[in-house]
């Protein structure tokens, strides 16, 4: 099964994306992690081990707002039995593609097509 | 030599300095970046405190593990992930001994620093931590490390254009600026020779 890990270093992002791309993927297990505890701003190693980790899938479409995150991201990656796969694009365009085209079960070089031209980091 | 007791020492000096300078860290940060280096690592500092006197660790690789991990999760910035590869790695390179000879602190040090520019993608001259971590590694194995040392290799830092994290949108404008990350790691070093660790 194939799902989606929204991270961010805002929780309202993390959380608003998550709500945005469910409208065209409700099917798809989507996951967040944004934030610090108290609200603060930034990652938590934790929290994405946690996104990952509960998210239903075991391949999962990665995607992070700015470039710390995806260094804890990669450090969580090395210790998942999960298949994850990081994309440096634009988040919330990148993830919303990305749900699209899993709610209808297109094949994966098809999605990393699709997400290609919206490399930016 | 290194001792888990020393290491301690190290630990609590590098943890008051930070937490001292905080907002000194944070101004430097500001300039070229998210102004949060300072606060970011006085948070996962203050915590990893807590936590070595909580679980009081017995041997000198859990005084590492302790702080890895508490960086790691507390920190929330970039700096979090990239100190916490340097002391995942540094656990590594001390294979659970108990003492480390100087010139194995050197070797734990060296494999410290390549571990953070695998995780950062970073080489020297990028106006990052590297540009303070690879001098200083140098300078530990030839016998020269010293505080004056560090604030030159710190210093040395600000005529570098940043390409690499958030200081590298800046561009040009980045130039003139001493690197926080390169700050915080000078404190790194300079609470290492006051530990007595190497004495």
């Amino acid at each position: 099964m194939r799902g989606i890990v929204i991270i961010s270093h805002a929780n309202d992002i993390a959380k608003g994306v998550k709500a945005l791309i469910e409208e065209v993927a409700k099917d798809v297990p989507i996951t967040t992690a944004g934030g610090l505890e108290g609200g603060l701003i930034g990652t938590s190693f934790e929290d994405i081990q946690q996104a990952i980790e509960s998210n239903e899938a075991d391949e999962i479409f990665a995607f992070y707002d700015l470039g710390s995150a995806k260094l804890n991201l990669d450090m969580v990656i090395e210790l998942s039995p999960k298949t994850i796969m990081v994309f440096d694009v634009a988040l919330v365009e990148g993830a919303y593609i990305a749900a699209a085209l899993l709610q209808t079960d297109v094949e994966n070089a098809i999605i990393f097509e699709n997400l290609a031209p919206l490399k930016i980091k | 030599m290194l001792t888990k007791d020393n290491a301690l020492v190290w630990m609590a000096e590098f943890s008051q300095e930070v937490i001292a300078n905080k907002e000194f860290l944070s101004d430097l940060d500001s300039p070229i970046g998210d102004g949060d280096h300072g606060f970011n690592m006085a948070r996962g500092l203050t915590e990893t405190q807590l936590a070595l006197a909580a679980t009081p660790p017995a041997t000198l690789t859990d005084v590492f593990k302790t702080v890895a991990m508490q960086l790691l999760s507390k920190v929330g910035g970039a700096s979090g992930p990239l100190y916490s590869s340097a002391f995942l790695a540094m656990i590594k390179a001390i294979d659970n001994k108990d003492t480390l000879t100087n010139n194995e602190v050197a070797d734990m040090l060296q494999a410290g620093l390549e571990s953070v520019m695998m995780r950062g993608k970073a080489v020297v001259g990028e106006k990052t931590m590297i540009d303070l971590w690879t001098p200083a590694v140098q300078a530990l194995k030839d016998g020269t490390l010293t505080n004056d040392l560090i604030d030159t290799l710190v210093q040395a830092t600000a005529p570098l254009r940043a390409t690499k994290g958030r200081a590298s949108y800046l561009g040009e404008r980045s130039i003139g600026h001493v690197d926080p990350g390169s700050y915080s790691s000078g404190i790194f070093f300079k609470s290492l020779l006051k530990s007595g660790v190497l004495g």
